[in-house]
């Protein structure tokens, strides 16, 4: 690694450049990222990993990138060194509050656009970010070297946005990394540089904060005013906790420890605590013994939007399941989760996300780095219960929803942006209708794209519609929402019973006109799953005490082994055995013995959004 | 102290689609023979006696270390010859075989001796042989009337075989046992009723029905993979065990285990011995023993290795033919006692069941598994509708 020539903690704030890059998952951001890597000079070309700065294997799989790092990079131009800050920002429609202040930490952003695909909805959605933000933007397409580029027009699309020459647009490979040297030239002439005051008392933004199992929790800050030296005491705003800070420095793009950080500066801190929710994204540090008085605004604690059941499918794992949500949460301020006790499934916990993608995510890394088999039921998003006597209830889980007289139920509800060829805006807009959504407005962006803007409840794009739109679109859809509020809908709870005993895990909260074809495929789904028991089983769907849809599990009649001898005695107490082993795995709902895995194929409906992420 | 002899003849002229028996057809033999076979049992017999009593050497097989030097002396009550094909074997090797049971043992003047055979696969002048030297039952695999449900199960007899060879028992004087059976594929009720009418028009001592069980390791489980073959409806093979169950008993016929049925003093004694417990030792290539628990030692029971080559060749070197064995705890021979016991007719003593048992029955009268009457009389027995569904009791109540 080449010799920085500006020193942290004394480099002038006027050859500072703060930028982050805001591009779809699949458009090539990682790669140009590391294309800059090299280009600068922080990692040689051996060392060099596909996708550097990507450290999670899930990201690395998936090819997104979910928590943000930040690379201080040497660059000259005209013969002075500059140093560029480049601040990796997390992608998806989940984790705009990080997205939000990654942004906040830079003067400027590159907006990146495959020129084979042009701009997506949640790429755009960051782009108003940015723009409100009023950070400098640098319109670039990339992946110019495609066969199916085509720069041209999307160059054109891209002007059309920002109000610019489609000339003033960009042109890279990160792939052959034509046009990179340019770019970086670019960012050092346009992006403004800092203009903090280095002498007011201390204010730095976190805008990323990482569990780190050897150094504890590793706090990513974009200092605005004043300095951080290493050996001070810090505060946090928004807790007025206090810490000294073991270890300040940058990573470039490994971390390396640094006297301290000055205004315009970005960089990691250090202060021993363990608990990411003690550090968080958003809050403003400042010096415990000179403060500010005003933080740097725009902090706020994570919502969980979306709830599910996560259980173990070997009960025994329960304890295993706790402790591995509770290391998560170190490295995850968003996650919440408390135990829940579920008839049908078990000890298990109701857990809250960000949105689907969170879900996901968490789940996934709690099977591959704690080993576990999880059931997660069907998500769910909060809702709020106001009885005729206005008594008023908050429902995370669909069994809790409260019986009786009620006046009103409220639901979130989402602004969702769906840009797409302009051949498909019936098939969307059926969609959206399908799915109760209203439309908000629709503009070109150019003959053939379109820019469609829905309200819809959040509970109904937390299944399965993005995987709906992107089948409907042929993979040409993007999708992007914002939570707006929530509104009074026609909400009914649809409780499936098994003679006569309801199953928890399948309670549903649902709109009324679409409860019964839940009923009948709920219904119709468990007897086909559900051993034949020697008597009679009846399935119901109900609205409370109406029964809205029926099935009937025949009685089973024949349940005998026809032949005994000697020769069969061993195998068929082994056999009787191995039963009284499952027997243990299976639950009894009042009398009916149904195999866990039942259960967990009948969950299995809305197995859809898992697939989600996967490209 | 009672004791049965299970010789197995593991050969066959072909195999069945269904079978998944320890058998071989006809070029499967790998170089074993016939003569051989009888030889090898004969060994084993001999091996046997040595072990079980009256043995006067310390010999080296393993047998030895589970059963005591103080038992007492077996004598041989039932000897039952099953495969295969039993009557693949010349009438005088059987009676060689059955001799050598005598000579190690003695036995019993009442004793009940069986031999399987296929109908078509005896003459009159066989049985009467095999009476002659002390054979008293013959169990004919008739299993359907039917001939279209005689060619799915692959057999090669026909209706008159059943007939011929029924004759030719009674005038040898021997038993006659049927054995049928039900569900097979394309098989429907009209045609089950008609072999039960056949089966009880030869009015035979005794009669088992078996549902047919279609295992994967089989033709038959390989067709039914393939989707040439439509499983076997549960429900349909109920209604056919209710309508077989119906017509045996209105012929005189009472059911003693789920599966079998026998006019008065003609149940299978033999088979009893499995069901309750008994002392048997299994000759012959994959043959099953099964010894009680005595002083100093567990139940047991082991089995011997399959092929009837290595078989020759383990008796022939002096080494014991076992293939494994286990050892039962006190709750495995419980549960085995409870599996097997409900399934008969005299059931299970109420009293003798565990608490968690005991708990369960009123659930199962109540859903009519069990016999109420019977039961306030302290027996647990099986309704019919409980007999179908014995192994949802046995899970009840283990």
């Amino acid at each position: 690694m080449p010799a920085d020539p500006n020193s942290p903690a004394s480099t002038p704030q006027a050859v500072i450049r703060n930028f982050c890059i805001i591009a779809h998952i699949d458009h090539g951001k990682s790669t140009l990222a590391d294309r800059m890597l090299g280009l600068t000079g922080v990692v040689e070309q051996r060392a060099m990993r596909e996708q550097y700065l990507d450290r999670m294997d899930i990201e690395r799989e998936r090819g997104i990138t979910i928590k943000a790092q930040a690379v201080r990079l040497p660059w000259k131009v005209e013969g002075v060194d500059y140093t560029l800050n480049m601040i990796d920002t997390p992608g998806h429609v989940d984790f705009t509050y990080e997205v939000s202040r990654s942004l906040a930490a830079c003067e400027g952003a590159v907006l990146l656009v495959d020129s084979a695909q042009g701009i997506e909805a949640q790429t755009l959605a960051n782009l108003y970010l940015a723009m409100a933000d009023d950070l400098t933007i640098i319109p670039v397409l990339n992946k110019i070297d495609l066969p199916a580029a085509d720069p041209d027009r999307y160059a054109a699309e891209l002007a059309g946005l920002l109000g610019c020459d489609p000339a003033d647009v960009l042109r890279v490979s990160g792939k052959t990394g034509a046009g990179v040297a340019a770019l970086l030239d670019r960012i050092v002439r346009e992006v403004p540089a800092p203009t903090g005051d280095p002498d007011a008392p201390t204010r730095a933004m976190i805008f990323d904060s990482v569990y780190d199992t050897y150094r504890g929790v590793v706090t990513y800050v974009r200092v605005v005013d004043g300095g951080l030296k290493a050996r001070d005491r810090i505060t946090m705003m928004s807790t007025r906790a206090t810490h000294e800070l073991l270890e300040i420095g940058v990573i470039s793009p490994e971390p390396k420890a640094m006297k301290g950080l000055g205004a315009g500066e970005v960089g990691y801190l250090i202060t021993g605590v363990k608990d990411v929710r003690r550090s968080r994204v958003g809050d403003t540090v400042t010096g415990a013994a000179r403060q500010a008085t005003t933080s740097l605004g725009g902090y706020r604690d994570p919502k969980p939007m979306v709830y599910s059941g996560l259980y173990p499918i070997d009960g025994s794992d329960y304890p295993d399941l706790r402790d591995a949500l509770e290391r998560l949460q170190l490295n995850d301020a968003a996650l919440s989760f408390e135990p829940e006790t579920s008839v049908a499934l078990g000890f298990g916990f109701r857990c809250g996300f960000l949105g689907l993608l969170h879900l996901e995510i968490v789940r996934e890394r709690l099977e591959r780095e704690s080993d576990l088999d999880l059931i997660s039921t069907a998500p769910n998003v909060v809702y709020t219960v106001t009885m005729e006597d206005g008594t008023s209830t908050t429902v995370t889980n669909p069994s809790e929803f409260p019986e009786g007289k009620i006046r009103e139920v409220r639901e979130p509800v989402v602004r969702a942006t769906v840009i797409a060829p302009s051949e498909y805006i019936g098939t969307i807009m059926e969609l959206c209708q399908e799915r109760r959504g209203v439309l908000q407005s629709m503009d070109y962006l150019s003959e053939e794209r379109v820019e469609i803007r829905y309200t819809l409840p959040l509970g109904e794009i937390i299944f399965d519609f993005f995987d709906a739109l992107k089948s409907r679109t042929r993979g040409y859809g993007s999708l992007d929402y914002e939570t707006i509020g929530d509104q009074a809908a026609d909400l009914v709870k649809v409780d499936i019973l098994l003679q006569g005993e309801k199953v928890d895990a399948f309670s549903a909260v649902v709109h009324k006109d679409e409860a019964y074809a839940y009923g009948v495929r709920l219904t119709d789904k468990l007897r086909q799953l559900i051993p034949r028991q020697q008597f009679e089983v009846p399935i119901q769907a109900a609205i409370g005490s109406r029964v809205i849809a029926r099935e009937t599990i025949r009685a089973l009649r024949k349940d005998v082994l026809a032949k005994c001898y000697g020769g069969d005695i061993s195998r068929k107490r082994k056999l009787l055995e191995k039963q009284k082993e499952g027997k243990k795995r299976m639950k009894t709902i009042g009398r009916v013995e149904v195999p866990q895995e039942a259960f967990i194929a009948a969950l299995g409906t809305y197995d859809e959004p898992q697939a989600k992420g996967k490209k | 102290m009672a004791f049965g002899v299970y010789v197995h003849v593991p050969f066959c002229a072909t195999r069945c689609g269904y079978c998944d028996f320890v058998t071989y057809a006809l070029g499967e033999w790998g170089g074993a023979t016939l003569e051989g076979y009888v030889e090898a049992a004969l060994g084993e017999i001999g091996l046997a006696r040595r072990v079980l009593g009256g043995g006067s050497q310390v010999n080296t097989v393993s047998h030895v270390d589970t059963v005591s030097q103080a038992n007492p002396v077996f004598h041989v009550d039932t000897v039952f010859f099953g495969g295969g094909t039993p009557t693949m074997l010349r009438p005088e090797a059987l009676v060689r075989l059955l001799d050598g049971i005598r000579d190690a043992w003695g036995l019993a003047d009442d004793a009940e001796v069986t031999a399987e055979a296929n109908p078509d696969s005896v003459t009159g002048e066989t049985l009467a042989r095999l009476a002659g030297a002390g054979f008293t039952r013959v169990s004919l695999g008739m299993q359907s009337a039917v001939g279209s449900v005689l060619a799915t199960l692959d057999r090669t007899h026909g209706p008159e075989n059943v007939t011929r060879a029924v004759e030719g028992a009674r005038a040898a004087g021997l038993d006659v046992s049927l054995d049928l059976i039900y569900g097979t594929p394309g098989e429907g009720l009209s045609e089950w009723r008609e072999t039960v009418a056949a089966a009880l028009v030869l009015a035979p001592d005794h009669v088992s029905a078996y549902s047919l069980v279609i295992e994967p390791a089989t033709r038959m489980g390989a067709a039914l993979a393939r989707g040439e073959i439509a499983p076997v409806d549960p429900d349909l093979q109920a209604e056919m065990y209710e309508a077989a169950d119906e017509a045996f008993a209105s012929a005189g016929y009472d059911w003693y285990e789920v599966s079998n049925w026998a006019r008065e003093g003609h149940r299978c004694r033999h088979n009893l011995g499995y069901w309750t417990g008994g002392d048997w030792w299994g000759v012959g290539p994959g043959a099953h023993s099964h010894l009680g628990a005595g002083e100093g030692r567990p139940a047991t029971r082991w089995w011997n290795v399959k092929h009837p080559l290595e078989y020759g060749e383990r008796i022939a070197s002096g080494a014991s033919p076992e293939e494994g064995r286990e050892a039962l705890s006190g709750e495995q021979s419980r549960i085995e006692a409870v599996m097997l016991g409900v399934r008969l007719r005299e059931g299970l003593d109420a009293a003798a069941l565990p608490e968690a048992a005991r708990d369960a029955l009123p659930a199962l009268a109540g859903d009519g598994l069990i016999d109420e009457a019977a039961l306030g009389e302290g027996r647990l027995v099986l309704t019919r509708r409980g007999r179908l569904l014995a192994d949802v009791v046995v899970r009840a109540l283990t």
